[in-house]
């Protein structure tokens, strides 16, 4: 019952964040939809990523999109504004066209999902490959006590490092692109 | 009881997400984000009873800290007109 009114809340935050043309009311509205994210996660055990997608999504990703909204324009380019030019009718043709594409991939991505088995299933064979040797075999190979820290820092660990060095990249961009003039 | 509670409360953040979306200020909007916010803390602390894992309101407490850097950079915003 709550999963179902959050998942609608997500929909809805969505389409109004698309609808919108005031880009900082659609930063606000991310914000929440992260929120609410956050708590779907959390219904779904995931403390660990509910923790990075309130923190991430509604912390660092909203005060970035303001600094840079700061930088440029606060709102979306007005094509509607022309009225019936030229412009305005391969704008529509345009938007159509995009939207049957994201129906398409949609439908695809949803074809996809009947295939997966069921949420949650000792017997899938995603959790019957390597999790039942990490399950038996974490404590006495690495001394970590916890799997997933076990997984992420030992058995991945070159892994982890490459992502440390991609955020670290990232990191370095936003600082050389929104730094204070001199 | 924790399950009624936790929908009354998600109901009284679908209320406050109408604001959010037709509030023709910004700041209604923020003060509707921030609102969702502080639900979403109760509704952890509630999940992590439904659920019987107390540790869950650690992270409610994270939460509500995180809560206020949006707001912030929304009012610094709004008042000087940049960030930094």
């Amino acid at each position: 019952m709550i999963d179902i009114i959050l998942l609608l809340f997500l929909v809805i935050c969505g389409f109004v964040a698309v609808a919108m043309n005031d880009l900082l009311s659609t930063t606000i509205i991310l914000g929440a939809y992260s929120l609410i994210m956050a708590i779907v996660w959390t219904r779904l055990n995931a403390v660990d990523v509910a923790f990075t997608e309130a923190s991430v999504g509604a912390g660092i990703t909203t005060v970035l999109i303001i600094a840079a909204l700061s930088r440029t324009q606060r709102m979306e380019a007005q094509i509607l504004a022309g009225g019936r030019s030229k412009k305005y009718e391969k704008y529509k043709v345009k938007r159509l066209l995009l939207l049957m594409v994201i129906l398409v991939t949609g439908g695809i991505l949803m074809y996809g999902t009947i295939d997966m088995p069921a949420f949650g299933n000792p017997n899938d064979p995603a959790n019957l490959h390597v999790v039942p040797r990490y399950i038996k075999k974490t404590y006495e190979e690495t001394g970590v006590v916890n799997f997933v820290t076990a997984i992420l820092a030992n058995y991945r660990g070159y892994d982890t490092l490459g992502e440390t060095s991609v955020i670290f990249t990232a990191g370095l961009s936003v600082i050389l692109l929104l730094r204070r003039k001199k | 009881m924790f399950d009624v509670a936790a929908i009354i409360i998600v109901l009284a953040a679908a209320l406050v997400l109408y604001r959010a979306i037709r509030g023709p200020m910004v700041c209604d909007r923020v003060l509707a984000v921030n609102v969702i916010g502080t639900k979403t803390v109760v509704l952890l602390a509630l999940i992590g009873f439904i659920y019987k894992r107390p540790y869950f309101l650690d992270i409610a407490l994270v939460y509500a800290l995180i809560n206020f850097i949006a707001t912030i950079a929304f009012l610094k915003y709004r008042e000087m007109g940049r960030l930094d």
